[in-house]
């Protein structure tokens, strides 16, 4: 498989890499860049465990291209905390119990904050939803709901979504 | 023995209880977390399986060399690479398995007994060049009948999996082979007379289909063989000790020249209790000397990772007019896949465990058929026969005109009584967790059209077994607990807590780790509802320990009797009027432990017995739609007899991923065969588990009535019973929404769309 | 005289009854030993596949657990979990 150079803005930082013509972004992400944040589930775009908002869309980042990403901005779980505050979703699913083994957490993350992003004052059907590409296997997803819409009213409080 | 009991009844606890933010939390949420497929090392190679095409066929030769000559390709093994091995039993959760099936699965010799069935595998420097190789691979196939459907399989001209497999379990020994690998009866009383005396009989024969555990993580490890044959692996498993136990012995080796690093895991639900991929990539980085990275893609864990069995369950039930239940029949054939070890024993046991019935007899068939070895999956068995006798008793409460709860209170096993599997029931709540559904405002919420209310009862043994751990205090006065059990579902936070609380500490000042198997005493698997009892009471104890020794130091320091030191809130109070003191608190203990003695640790290992069995009840309401067949679930409540909730959040999740789970077996879960017996749906897309979307919102009952006394805390595992009772609860409510009761799982649109229109 | 019992068939394949069987052992142990005298094949049997529940307790490989003079002492089949 060949190489090309790609450059993208990851997290909010310009990077350069080498990525293969027929390598996803998720693989491109964890194998060249070291984000192994992002998790592969299934490698079909069925589970959203590997979820990343590319120029503000959220996307499946096993059914990308990683020379897709070229001249992009992407954004992973590792951007989510900023100068090593927790965005107030990674707290809520802290303080709600939101995810016990943890693996699809990330998705989530990424999913909620892009929900977030175009839409502060979502309802739980609303959440649910936008959600419904997100696989858990653990939690049933009930606190995962309850962390997304206190985490929503929390930033609302404070004036608006980050 | 610690004083249990006392502990068992403590109020007044000031971490045990609470809900604090588990101590790995921030990992989780950041992604920094390391899980199988994270772990990278230099110069790693990528492996691959090659697997068979078909259900059913005899090896006749392996060609491997031209994989082998290709440029990138660093190591190729098939079961010539494994030693021979022997018959003996491992531990594997429930529906253990022999050593000799679990290396055959792991490299089929001889014969390949299902489409995914491993044969060969390569390592290469990248994963393009191990797909190539794999391709160069040629293996020359003798193909056979299969057989995939459990009755199919039992009857006597169906195709063999094993000539040399005679049904176990009968007498006299049978001299024909069998695809019955066991046949198991579980009974009391006298069913004949029972029936006679009946004055209402039930039958029903209920069906259900194999399902996945579905965890979100495919398997993953990396292995990296010494030169000097001390080798090293790090994998996600829900126990790796007994990953390096079932490595050493596929592979020939001692279990000291294997350690196994614990990554995190993601999901397993008893799906990772056994290896497929870890001594394989042992043996192929022990031929090249490189660190070899193995993962599964999610097809590959659908096609060749266990799933629970597919099962037949013939109920007949004999009662009373006044809803006694007096007389029981249950027959079980469960489905085991390429080698023996359904858990059929479990089912068994399981099936009648809620009732005082007086006569019953359950029969259980393990039996093989070409499909992936089952494995266990959260209360193995137990959903299974629950779905076959919670809808029985359902239609029995048709019969009867009773409400399904009453029914059940007035056949309840409470404590004293003794169960159908023999042993007797001591501190139980199960009236009291019906009660608790009966109380619920869901159970009187008012239902619309198309709508229906299902109740379903369910129950798990729990287990104990051996565990380990270790307290280390900080110089600056906190602590460290160690343990060897991977942390499925947040189990670090009550490991924690139970120290805090044991040690007077607030939770902040506790971390939790968990050890390689070297670095703390062995621990059997995570899994079975066994780490916050088992593991919780090692932690308890050895906490228990450094508050003895801290006590010790006090009294050195102040000069008194040990007995004249009292540990409370985290420090030590003299006892002693004549000594005007102040407190040492662990903080000031901690600094000058040189001085009195060394560093302040300890470890306990135990094999902890007494684990509480739980009963679950379950209420679901829902709503068909007549025109698609599409069940949309509108209310959950699950109650739970749980003993004592250490961290109440995380016990809740237990329930409420349990109901999911279940949720998604009753409805939509289930493997599509085509006519060679090859999987049609290996992945997520069309094999439907429950999105956010599908589900509301799930309400827990935590009943702690009946704390566990062995317990330094009273708490009885709770992770498996809550997927005994979703099957039924959700058989039973579309029952009641739409008069037809569905007695095979699962109830997708297009099958309770044929029912209707069958009735209709 | 503790009173050893089970529900399942496979000991009943050794002992060639179902009624309660009088036991004189007071630990686990003891009674694994005593079960291999009187019927032999049947004490290795229950250490390697069974479980033994005392008084209603379940417990597992554990010799030194000690059974009392009117213990109930019944045999199942190891459990495990998921």
């Amino acid at each position: 498989m060949s190489r090309v150079r790609i450059e993208a803005v990851v997290n909010g930082e310009p990077v350069e890499f080498l990525g293969g013509t027929r390598q996803s972004l998720l693989d491109a992400l964890r194998d060249e860049l070291q984000l192994t944040g992002t998790k592969e589930g299934c490698g079909t775009g069925d589970c959203g465990a590997c979820s990343v908002i590319v120029d503000g869309r959220l996307v499946c980042s096993c059914l990308m291209l990683a020379p897709e990403a070229d001249g992009r901005t992407v954004e992973t779980i590792e951007g989510l905390a900023k100068n090593g505050v927790m965005h107030p979703l990674q707290q809520q699913f802290l303080e709600q119990a939101a995810l016990q083994c943890g693996f699809c957490t990330p998705g989530f993350l990424v999913a909620a904050k892009a929900l977030l992003d175009r839409n502060p004052d979502p309802t739980e059907s609303e959440v649910r939803y936008w959600l419904a590409g997100n696989l858990c296997r653990c939690t049933g997803y009930d606190k995962i709901v309850r962390a997304v819409m206190d985490a929503a009213a929390q930033m609302r409080a404070a004036g608006g979504a980050r | 023995m610690n004083d249990a009991t006392h502990a068992a009844n403590a109020t007044g606890l000031k971490v045990v209880g609470q809900r604090p933010i588990r101590p790995d939390g921030a990992d989780k949420v950041t992604g920094r977390a390391v899980f199988g497929a994270d772990v990278h090392l230099p110069g790693m190679l990528i492996g691959r399986v090659k697997r068979s095409p078909h259900a059913h066929a005899r090896i006749l030769r392996i060609d491997t060399s031209a994989a082998r000559a290709l440029p990138g390709v660093k190591a190729v093994v098939t079961s010539d690479d494994f030693p021979r091995v022997g018959s003996e039993a491992l531990e594997q959760g429930e529906g253990s398995a022999t050593l000799v099936d679990v290396a055959d699965n792991c490299l089929a010799r001889g014969k390949v007994l299902y489409a995914g069935h491993a044969v060969a595998a390569v390592a290469a420097v990248s994963s393009e060049i191990a797909e190539r190789a794999l391709d160069l691979i040629t293996v020359e196939y003798e193909v056979l009948p299969h057989v995939i459907d459990v009755e199919a399989a039992m009857a006597p001209d169906a195709p063999l999996l094993n000539e040399r497999l005679f049904t176990a379990g009968v007498t006299p020994r049978p001299t024909t082979p069998s695809n019955i690998a066991q046949k198991t009866v579980v009974a009391r009383g006298d069913v004949a007379k029972g029936f006679a005396a009946a004055e209402v009989v039930h039958e029903g024969r209920y069906v259900t289909v194999p399902v996945h555990q579905g965890y979100i993580e495919p398997h993953a490890c990396v292995a990296w063989a010494g030169a000097d044959g001390q080798h090293q692996i790090w994998c996600s498993s829900q126990g790796h000790f007994a990953v390096r136990a079932m490595c050493a012995k596929v592979l020939g080796l001692e279990l000291r020249d294997i350690r196994v690093y614990p990554a995190e895991i993601g999901g397993g639900f008893g799906g990772k209790t056994t290896v497929y991929l870890e001594p394989v990539a042992l043996a192929l980085s022990r031929q090249c000397g490189r660190p070899v990275r193995m993962v599964m893609s999610r097809e590959e864990v659908f096609l060749a990772s266990g799933p629970t069995s597919g099962g037949v369950v013939e109920v007949r039930l004999g009662a009373m007019k006044d809803g006694t239940i007096v007389a029981a029949e249950v027959t079980l054939k469960f489905q085991a896949g390429a080698f023996p070890g359904s858990p059929v024993g479990a089912g068994s046991m399981a099936a009648l465990a809620c009732y005082a019935i007086e006569h019953a007899v359950v029969t259980g068939y393990d039996v093989v058929c070409n499909r992936p070895k089952v494995a266990a999956y959260r209360a193995p068995g137990a959903p299974i026969a629950a779905f076959g006798v919670e809808s029985a008793i359902d239609e029995l409460a048709v019969i009867l005109g009773m409400d399904p709860i009453d029914l059940r209170i007035r056949n309840a096993v409470k404590p004293g009584m003794k169960a159908v599997y023999g042993a007797s029931f001591r501190e139980i709540a199960f009236v009291e967790t019906l009660q608790a559904i009966q109380a619920h405002p869901q159970y009187r919420a008012p239902l619309g059209p198309n709508q229906g209310r299902g109740v379903a009862a369910g129950f798990w043994f729990n287990i104990g077994g051996e565990s380990s751990a270790a307290v280390h205090v900080d110089e600056d006065g906190g602590a460290t607990v160690i343990t060897s059990n991977p942390d499925i579902g947040g189990s670090r936070a009550s490991m924690a807590m139970m120290a805090a609380e044991t040690l007077g500490l607030p939770i902040e000042r506790v971390r939790a780790t968990i050890a390689d198997t070297t670095a703390i005493g062995f621990s059997a698997l995570t899994g079975g509802s066994r780490v916050t009892f088992a593991t919780g009471m090692a932690v308890v104890q050895a906490a228990q320990r450094v508050v003895q020794d801290l006590k010790r130091r006090a009294a050195l320091t102040w000069e008194c009797e040990a007995d004249q030191v009292e540990w409370r809130d985290g420090a030590a109070y003299c006892t002693d009027a004549s000594k005007e003191v102040a407190p040492l608190s662990l903080r000031d203990l901690a600094s000058r432990s040189a001085r009195t003695g060394g560093p302040i640790s300890a470890e306990v290992s135990l094999n902890a017995q007494g684990a509480g069995p739980g009963f679950g009840v379950h209420v679901c309401d829902v709503e068909v739609d007549p025109e698609t067949g599409r069940t949309t679930v509108l209310r959950y409540t699950a109650a739970q007899d749980v003993g004592r909730a250490i961290h109440p959040a995380y016990v809740e999740g237990q329930l409420q991923g349990g109901v999911a789970q279940g949720i998604g077996w009753a409805l939509n879960e289930e493997y599509v065969y085509d006519a060679k017996g090859v999987l049609q749906n290996p992945g997520f897309l069309d094999y439907r588990m429950p999105v956010a979307s599908d589900l509301p919102m799930i309400d827990t009952i935590l009943i702690e009535s009946a704390p566990n006394p062995r317990h330094p805390y009273g708490a009885k595992g709770v992770g498996e019973v809550p997927i005994v009772p979703p099957l039924a609860a959700v058989a039973n409510a579309v029952q009641r929404a739409t008069g037809v009761r569905m007695r095979a799982l699962p109830i997708s649109p297009p099958r309770l769309l044929a029912a209707l229109d069958g009735e209709g | 005289m503790a009173r050893l019992l089970s529900a399942v068939d496979e000991v009943r394949a050794f002992t060639g009854t179902a009624d309660v069987i009088d036991v004189q052992a007071r630990t686990v142990g003891g009674l694994i030993a005593e079960l291999e005298r009187r019927f032999p094949g049947l004490g290795a049997h229950v250490q390697q596949r069974m479980a033994i529940a005392i008084d209603g307790e379940i417990h597992q490989d554990a010799l030194a657990e000690p059974i009392g003079p009117d213990s109930e002492v019944v045999l199942i089949p190891r459990i495990g979990g998921g």
